[in-house]
């Protein structure tokens, strides 16, 4: 039945960036109803107790990327967000470790125990890359312009992009067009020489990603990763309190706030199409909405072959939307814990449990991981991502017990004879061996485990293929050609149907800005 | 117990009952001088973490180092309620008050809490020494005043998760303790007091004990606390916490009147933004008489917060080629305001607040400029040149979470 009511706009998910473009527009006064499948909010930024007592940031686990300004705007402070600082990374291995923390001087020692040269130039490539960074930004912070047919304001763009590139110095556009164009590990292998600390450095060049260190490429996505700023500190990884769930939570109160409508357990079924111009939405209970505009927050598969029929859309647009590289690469594995996982390198609780925890011996490890998964399998010595988050904040786990989030890479979504429920234990076990080579009492202190297969991530959170970037950050899916070129700028071939999901420019991470550049192009055109 | 210098560190300074404990877990080994005391001004190498135990766990401070004293007899409401400027006379048994102290010219001496132990005993907390001014505004009553610093050690416990950590320990709950109250307890046989104050406009609580008991009052809270989140915390996170709060500091936010040199750095309570501490209707008190005049000529300046606004602050750092430069911890440094290209005032401590994400300051401002909303020029060094930036006059507390009053229901 149509629904009488009518909306400025509809927001398809009610994922992070779906929530963060309706409050930009709420905030501009229209009108505006979110509509999440789920019974949560937050897509992949969620917090759920999985387990009773035991909460999980059940996909997206930590906070770097979330834009200062959203914050400030959306008022997202007032509204619940709580970053804690993640202070370390440590790099188990079979007899040794490697351990960054937050004190520079600590880690300048730290590393010169294994390399006093790659300590020196750690102390030089931080500096380095937060430079690039700052160079990049301004990039990032601009909607893509079309190259091909460009407008006005996309001559404008470019002009300001142009002239930012010109201000660069030569060391930085050496920098950049090298992390453009080679692999992290040659990159890396330019400034470093100590194994574990090359390999871990690598990894943040991977990761969901279907590369590996020695992929070209691969250098671009280690800089995406840079460009975490958390007041004002390149380089600096959050935990929000409460799971990453509380930012979607944060930014669902400041949307809220501005008057927007949110409905959950409301799934889309289509986009209504007349004449070319979106007018609503059809759920799947046959419930229709009608509104000015309609945004997709999901994925661009899903937002454009879903939600919208293929006789509707250019034909070119059709099939660069297929060969839109989605391919889902990590899994997670959440594991409820009866006490601290006990590592034999640095045995006992301390610091080093209270940042990251790095699975990424060398770069062979990471390799031969993205070797099972280049054919079809899943890692059997994966590479790992994991945090321990009740050390951070006890409230996600009951007094005394804990919580862990393994990241876990690889996990081909198309693996050989497909996912089912044994494969899936398969996968988790050979993470479980995997961990319990460096801390070897995680065996025995397994209350529960969540294993996560792409399969998983696409069937519970509408992440075609499994991939938590929707799309996978490669050079030639960035910027003006994210997710097709010509659409880069939140607008799509169908008349008021526009996207703001992780699949538009700047892509994945939990940085609102998607949401907030969509939102401020639609009131741009309005 | 009278303790002093009962632990053995090569000092001259003083170090507290839990110095045994302390000193063991300062990893950073880096100290503050606090009343003539050791405090510790991080634990960690990076203080961080705990600035965030105190709004999301449970920071545990060492508060010992801070001035105490009791005044006990039949006169003793009298003695207070003359002494400073807020109402003794309504204060309760087990209630406690926030209070500044003036001279006769109406300057602020210092501030602190008085709490009323028992009808005729009360512990008067401060930064300074005051016994003298104390015991020469009681001649010819019957008190008996007491330095008690040395004989009470303190802890406080500062954060949402404190009083989690206490109803695990005490043998009576806190649940019903209110803002500003007391109350006697126990924990597993030592006997404890716990007031619900602190230094971090958050949930917390301050416990007052015998220096004797401290190191296992320590070990208790430590043990029970550990699920919790308890950090040890030291001064550089309660400094940032403290101008969340918007709470003066002595030395910092202002200059005792018994040691200003000139007139001009003397404050009023009204200039401190303290008149709500200042009680007309309560018989004679110190300053009484200047701070009457001074309501009817309306105080010349005003204490605010500010806040320095993100956009143009990014933008001059941008133009430089830098990230915007926080400070890493909370500054005390005096920074001069401007209303175009007149100075009308200045900052006196300031901190990036990672909580709030903005960039926030405690100000002297001429209270012409004082409106909130007023917007003013804060002064900034932007690599090694002075620039202007946009703030604007705004309401303190910049944090003030509802839990700091709120009772479980």
């Amino acid at each position: 039945m149509p629904n009488i009511k009518k909306y400025d706009a509809i927001v398809i998910g009610g994922g992070h960036n779906g929530l963060t473009a309706a409050a930009y527009l709420g905030r501009a006064g229209k009108k505006v109803l979110v509509l999440e499948r789920r019974h949560v909010l937050g897509g992949a930024a969620v917090t759920e107790e999985v387990f009773p007592g035991f909460k999980f940031s059940v996909c997206s686990y930590v906070v770097s990327l979330m834009k200062s300004n959203v914050m400030r705007e959306l008022m997202l402070p007032k509204f619940g967000l709580e970053l804690l600082p993640l202070e370390s990374t440590m790099t188990p291995l079979e007899n040794d470790y490697l351990l960054r923390t937050a004190d520079s001087d600590q880690t300048y020692r730290e590393i010169a125990r294994h390399s006093k040269k790659d300590a020196e130039n750690y102390m030089r490539f931080g500096p380095a890359m937060g430079q690039i960074g700052m160079a990049v930004r301004p990039i990032l912070e601009t909607i893509a312009p079309n190259p091909i047919r460009p407008s006005f304001s996309d001559i404008i763009a470019t002009k300001k992009i142009l002239d930012h590139v010109k201000s660069l110095s030569s060391q930085q556009f050496e920098y950049l067009t090298k992390l453009m164009t080679m692999s992290s590990a040659d990159f890396l292998d330019e400034w470093f020489e100590y194994e574990p600390l090359k390999a871990t450095m690598s990894a943040s060049g991977i990761i969901g990603t279907f590369m590996g260190p020695r992929s070209p490429g691969s250098a671009y996505v280690m800089l995406h990763h840079y460009m975490g700023d958390i007041d004002g500190a390149f380089r600096a990884w959050g935990f929000q309190r409460g799971g990453t769930g509380g930012v979607s939570m944060a930014i669902a109160r400041s949307a809220k706030h501005f008057g927007v409508e949110i409905m959950t357990e409301a799934s889309v079924q289509k986009v209504i199409v007349k004449n070319g111009r979106a007018t609503g939405v059809v759920l799947d209970n046959g419930d229709e909405y009608n509104s000015n505009i309609v945004i997709s927050g999901l994925d661009p598969k899903l937002t454009f072959l879903k939600m919208i029929d293929e006789i509707d859309l250019p034909s070119d647009f059709v099939s660069a939307i297929k060969n839109f590289r989605i391919r889902g690469s990590s899994g997670k594995v959440n594991l409820a814990l009866d006490t601290l996982p006990n590592f034999s390198c640095l045995p006992g609780d301390g610091h080093h449990l209270r940042g990251a925890i790095s699975i990424s011996p060398s770069y062979d490890h990471l390799e031969k991981a993205y070797d099972d998964a280049k054919y079809g399998n899943f890692s059997e010595a994966p590479f790992m991502d994991i945090i321990l988050p009740s050390v951070l904040d006890p409230d996600m786990a009951p007094p005394g017990k804990h919580v862990m989030s393994c990241f876990v890479q690889y996990a081909p979504y198309d693996i050989n004879g497909g996912w089912n429920d044994q494969k899936r234990e398969d996968f988790g076990d050979a993470v479980i061996n995997t961990i319990s080579r460096y801390a070897p009492n995680i065996k025995d202190i397994i209350l529960h485990r969540q294993v996560l297969t792409p399969a998983d991530l696409e069937s519970t959170f509408g992440l075609t293929e499994g991939n938590i970037f929707h799309g996978e950050l490669t050079l030639q899916q960035l910027f003006s050609l994210r997710p097709a070129v010509k659409w880069a700028d939140y607008t799509t071939p169908i008349k008021n149907y526009f996207q703001c999901g992780s699949g538009t420019h700047p892509g994945g991470g939990i940085t609102g800005s998607p949401g907030e550049m969509a939102a401020k192009k639609i009131l741009g055109t309005l | 117990m009278i303790y002093e210098n009962t632990y053995t560190a090569n000092t001259q300074l003083k170090v507290s009952p839990f110095f045994e404990r302390t000193s063991k877990l300062n990893e950073s080994q880096e100290w503050r001088r606090w009343a003539g005391y050791l405090a510790a001004t991080s634990y960690e190498l990076t203080h961080e973490n705990e600035y965030f135990a105190i709004r999301t766990k449970a920071g545990l401070l060492d508060i010992t180092p801070l001035k105490k004293y009791i005044v006990e007899g039949p006169d003793s409401q009298q003695v207070l309620d003359r002494l400073v400027t807020r109402n003794i006379g309504i204060c309760k048994v087990g209630q406690v008050m926030y209070t500044p102290w003036c001279d006769e010219n109406g300057k602020v001496i210092d501030d602190g809490t008085v709490q009323r132990i028992s009808e005729n005993k009360f512990r008067i907390t401060s930064a300074e020494p005051n016994l003298e001014w104390i015991e020469s505004n009681s001649i010819g009553m019957n008190v008996v005043v007491k330095d008690d610093s040395f004989t009470t050690a303190a802890l406080a416990l500062q954060g949402p998760n404190s009083r989690a950590i206490l109803n695990s320990i005490s043998s009576k709950s806190l649940d019903s303790l209110k803002f500003f109250w007391m109350m006697e307890t126990t924990f597993e046989d030592i006997p404890v007091s716990i007031s619900r104050t602190g230094y971090t406009g958050d949930l917390g609580y301050e416990i007052w004990m015998e220096p004797n008991d401290a190191l296992n009052v320590w070990d208790l809270l430590i043990d029970k606390g550990k699920p919790f989140g308890i950090t040890p915390t030291g001064l550089h996170a309660l400094d940032v916490a403290r101008v969340e709060a918007g709470l003066i500091l002595l030395d910092v936010d202002y200059i005792s009147s018994r040691h200003a040199l000139i007139e001009s750095r003397k404050s009023s309570p009204y200039e401190l933004g303290l008149g709500w501490a200042v009680k007309m209707k309560k018989g004679n008190f110190i300053g009484k008489q200047s701070l009457l005049r001074e309501l009817d000529h309306k105080s010349g300046w005003s204490f605010v917060g500010i806040e320095i606004e993100w956009p143009e602050f990014e933008k001059h750092y941008r133009n430089v080629g830098l990230a915007p430069g926080l400070p890493s911890t909370a500054w005390r440094t005096s920074t001069p305001l401007y209303n175009q290209s007149e100075q009308v005032g200045y900052a006196t401590s300031g901190t990036w607040s990672p909580i709030l994400k903005r960039y926030i300051a405690l100000a002297h401002i001429k209270s012409k400029y004082a409106k909130e909303g007023s917007e003013l020029k804060f002064e900034l060094k932007v690599e090694h040149f002075r620039k202007l930036t946009k703030a604007t006059v705004v309401k303190t507390p910049f944090f003030d979470p509802e839990r700091k009053r709120s009772c479980p229901t």
